[in-house]
């Protein structure tokens, strides 16, 4: 049987309570009567063989590319760079999907006699990657052949021996990359499209760039002018890397792209119902909630994370396409929508949502308030395509604990971020001021090389992403939130969702229709 | 007249710890060795020494800590018993002799508590005394007078906190001026102290400074390096709401939670860090609280050959000097006033401490007026004033008049009810 399209149910009196995800945990609650609920498609079929699959994609490019094979030849250098920790989410199941692509790759080179070949993870400024998530991304073996001899690099946007800058773009935009990458005979760009933001030239020239490159699209402004950030043709954040992407080639740095796509399969077995739709729960699905929920409330905090971040998806591969980039992306997206997107007819007074425990930014860590709003404003609210979900001057509720917590290893800069600027200003164009003190803080960029921590300046860059929505609607509110730290993020806290729509009534009007976002698994409202 | 007074008692000295240790500061006086009784006048010790009434005498950090039985035994030699506390007083001139005559009965005045060589007729004066440093007196348990570093802590002089008044020699009187109210005056005191602070701390222009907490001593600190000192950046910790609000309205650039202070002392600094100590850091920390997770905090967040300077009076502290040794901090005390040396030459602390007190209107730190009969409530509310969202607690001894629902100071009605 076929899997299933996403669809939009409408609420009645006959409707079970709708699962709401509540950071480490999830709720039943009751919607109103007349509400909307947007399901995301069931997992649409995976590959039957990717081995297979990633081998025919790269024998068979796509767009003005030769067949991988015939790139290799004995003396070359080859770099692979691949996506780092933030994808897939959840981390997937053993093999991962950059394990088998670059095998791949790697047998292929092997038989051409290429021997000098680096990997490196595509951080951008994201936090590097622990030992252990690289043998989970990469397999033991490419790990054993390759970590020992230091040949598995992460990107280091703050190492200026290993930048090369390579030019500006007719915007003024600096472009300025790994230099390993960039002075590679070639170089294999191995992507997992999650969501159809990822991939295309944002791969290279955001992965693999610099804070100097990535201030020119990580900003307010371009946020604010990316409708969504989802849909690349209205993204000023995808026109942007485009035109770096396009200046990389026009360098002479020949990528050779191969994007992967998953479906939307995101929970094991035991939380299988978390991703069914609530009416089709089974005994022993409701068991299963019962028995959890009541377990995670009586589970400290901590333990509860570690349980949930412990989570591997069963997600699998669902399309494998390679060549040149931009060729190789108009397919992945194509196909990411096939997975993810849903009609939608007309926008909402009101948008719910219920925030699950994991965003790309704290895979094994904690979901500190300003990754919750990143999670909400940023990622969930521009789940869409043509327009957003909720009108303008709307109200979106989120359900989400928001504890006061971060964690001092990855977020250093974030604890700061909250405590002197968000004290200051929540405007996003205006914590701008901030930026540049962040961005070269000696302290941030040493944890940044050295230990496991974000970027200083990435705080910005989550409170940039939910420029838009701040600019489109008319209130948030943050439902069983930490009330001080909500309030810091200037929303509003809100004890129930009963409360949370009473409130939003007073933004909205008396008789608001109500839309509930019922992700993940993730969808992509198309909405007319 | 009634008046409190401080009696060496030590079983309930032992009790008001106990009391104060579990129920918060302040909290032990009822059962501990302060009492209201009747104090008889205290002779006036002879020449050029006068009489005043008190007017409002403000409690203490210092007055606290000695109720709750948390001072350093340091001290045990230099006060003497019985004594009526209170060293923070404006008062009245009701008589005076020889040079004192000079105050008319009537006058306005602050007291300048240290007993120093001039008052107790130590002659010659010792040396710091003899350069008007009456702080650094090395006299102060000796000479015609019962030991007792201050007014508030010898049993010769009184204190401010008795309706029998004081006496003090007429070189620790300073006239107040009209401009100046009951409220102000009151202020003069520890504003000196913070005056002393500031001018003592070294602080060059353009110097990064930070201050730790934001009671009454930490606030005119604050105000202080603003009126006196070019200061680059002024941060402050502060643990109140209402602290904070007036941490900035004292002029500090930067102010935070007390455990985000080395946060944003580190981010000034653009400091790195390393066993949990900013490699660089504030070029003067003034440590307004005196324990030892403020005094660690303070060597944690100055940088290496700075200053710190400890203004909030410690007691037996557990601290790790090792980054003091290894990064050749300076660290000093701030004790008292007496004669600062300014660019237009030495002026007494007291007469800067009343520009500062008036510049900075700091009479609004007052938050509260108790008669003292009502001793325990203030006390109590004295040892939890930031968290009641009070700073300066003061006893109110003003001449009552009756209304309907009590008696109340003739000039100005009491406030202090739970503010």
């Amino acid at each position: 049987m076929s899997p299933r399209p996403g669809f939009v149910l409408e609420v009645d009196r006959s409707t079970p309570p709708t699962l709401f995800w509540h950071g480490e945990g999830y709720r039943l609650e009751r919607l109103p009567v007349g509400s909307r609920v947007l399901y995301a498609p069931e997992p649409v079929d995976a590959l039957a063989d990717p081995v297979s699959s990633i081998r025919h994609a790269v024998t068979h490019p796509l767009g003005d590319r030769e067949p991988l094979p015939a790139l290799l030849r004995p003396g070359m250098r080859l770099t692979i760079a691949f996506d780092d920790v933030s994808l897939p989410l959840p981390p997937m199941r053993r093999p991962d999907v950059r394990q088998l692509v670059i095998e791949q790759v790697l047998d292929m080179a092997a038989d051409a006699g290429v021997d000098d070949v680096v990997l490196i993870a595509a951080l951008a400024l994201h936090r590097r990657m622990t030992d252990d998530e690289l043998r989970h991304a990469l397999g033991e073996r490419v790990y054993d052949a390759f970590a020992p001899h230091g040949l598995l690099l992460q990107h280091d946007a703050e190492d200026p021996a290993n930048l090369v800058h390579l030019g500006t773009t007719d915007q003024g935009e600096d472009v300025e990359i790994n230099r390993r990458a960039a002075e590679s005979d070639l170089l294999v760009y191995v992507n997992i499209n999650l969501v159809a933001m990822d991939g295309g030239h944002k791969s290279v020239a955001t992965g693999l760039s610099s804070y100097r490159s990535l201030r020119h699209h990580h900003n307010a402004r371009t946020m604010q002018h990316s409708r969504s950030f989802m849909d690349q043709e209205h993204s000023e954040l995808h026109s942007s890397n485009w035109r770096m992407g396009r200046l990389i080639a026009a360098s002479g740095v020949k990528v050779f792209q191969i994007e992967t796509t998953l479906n939307t399969d995101t929970f094991p077995e035991q939380f299988r119902f978390l991703q069914r739709r609530e009416w089709e729960w089974t005994l022993r699905d409701r068991a299963a909630f019962v028995a959890t929920s009541e377990a995670l409330a009586r589970t400290p905090a901590k333990l509860a994370r570690g349980i949930f971040h412990s989570i591997r998806a069963p997600h699998r591969m669902s399309s494998v396409q390679a060549g040149e980039v931009e060729a190789v992306h108009a397919q992945t997206t194509a196909n990411v929508y096939a997975q993810q997107l849903v009609e939608v007819d007309g926008q909402t007074d009101v948008l719910t949502m219920g925030l699950p425990y994991i965003c790309p930014y704290n895979v094994n860590s904690i979901m500190n308030p300003i990754l919750v709003a990143c999670l909400g404003l940023g990622y969930f609210f521009n789940l869409y395509r043509g327009q957003p979900l909720v009108r303008q001057g709307g109200v979106l509720i989120m359900s989400h604990p928001t504890p006061w917590a971060f964690h001092p290893g990855h977020h250093p800069s974030y604890i700061d971020f909250f405590e002197q600027v968000l004290t200051e200003t929540t405007d996003p164009v205006e914590v701008g001021k901030f930026e540049e003190a962040f961005a070269t803080d000696p302290w941030y960029v040493h944890l940044y090389r050295t230990g496991n921590a974000y970027h200083g300046v990435h705080p910005f860059y989550m409170w940039y992403w939910c420029a838009h929505a701040l600019a489109h609607l008319g209130a948030v509110i943050v439902v069983g939130g930490d009330r001080a730290a909500v309030r810091r993020l200037g929303f509003t806290p809100a004890s129930t969702l009963a409360d949370a729509l009473e409130m939003a009534r007073d933004v909205v009007g008396g008789e608001p229709t109500v839309t509930h976002l019922h992700a993940p698994p993730l969808a992509l409202a198309d909405v007319r | 007249m009634r008046g409190l007074v401080f009696e060496r008692n030590v079983p309930r000295f032992a009790a008001s710890r106990l009391v104060s240790s579990l129920g918060g500061s302040g909290r032990g006086a009822a059962v501990g060795p302060l009492r209201l009784s009747d104090v008889e006048q205290p002779e006036l010790p002879g020449p050029d020494w006068a009489r005043v009434r008190p007017v409002l005498a403000g409690i203490c950090g210092s007055d606290l800590a000695t109720l709750d039985g948390r001072s350093s035994r340091y001290f045990e030699e230099i006060v003497s018993f019985p004594f009526v506390p209170g060293h923070e007083v404006v008062g009245v001139v009701e008589e005076g002799s020889g040079a004192a005559v000079e105050l008319a009965p009537g006058t306005r005045v602050v007291v300048e508590p240290v007993l120093g060589c001039l008052a107790r007729r130590v002659v010659p004066p010792c040396a710091a005394c003899a350069e008007g440093r009456v702080g650094g007196c090395e006299r102060i348990a000796f000479g015609h007078l019962a030991p007792g570093l201050q007014i508030g802590f010898c049993t010769d002089t009184g204190g401010g906190w008795s309706a029998a008044g004081l006496v003090a020699h007429v070189s620790q009187l300073h006239a107040v001026p009209d401009t100046l109210s009951d409220e102000e005056a009151v202020l003069v005191e520890p504003t000196a102290c913070a005056v002393h602070a500031a001018l003592g701390a070294g602080v060059e222009p353009g110097d990064s400074v930070a201050v730790i907490g934001a009671g009454t001593l930490g606030l005119t600190t604050i105000a202080a390096l603003r009126h006196l000192t070019q200061p680059g950046t002024v941060l402050a910790g502060a643990k109140h709401t209402e602290q904070r609000r007036l941490a900035e309205e004292m002029g500090a650039d930067v102010v935070v939670p007390p455990d985000q202070l080395a946060r944003a002392v580190r981010r000034h600094a653009r400091s790195l860090v390393t066993s949990g100590q900013l490699t660089g850091g504030a070029d003067v920390v003034l440590d307004c609280v005196g324990s030892a997770d403020s005094l660690a905090q303070a060597l944690s967040m100055v940088r290496p050959r700075g200053r710190v300077v400890l203004v909030g009076m410690p007691g037996t502290l557990r601290v790790d000097l090792a980054p003091l040794w290894h990064r050749e901090v300076q660290l000093a005390g701030a004790y008292a006033y007496g004669t600062e040396r300014t660019p237009s030459g030495p002026r007494r602390t007291f007469a800067i401490a009343m520009e500062v007190v008036a510049a900075h209107r700091l009479g609004r730190l007052v938050s509260a007026r108790y008669p003292i009969e009502r001793f325990e409530e203030a006390l109590a509310h004295a040892g939890a004033a930031g968290r009641r969202g009070a700073t300066k607690i003061v006893f109110d001894l003003r001449p009552t008049r009756t209304t309907r629902t009590g008696t109340v100071p003739s000039s100005t009605a009491p406030k202090g009810n739970g503010a």
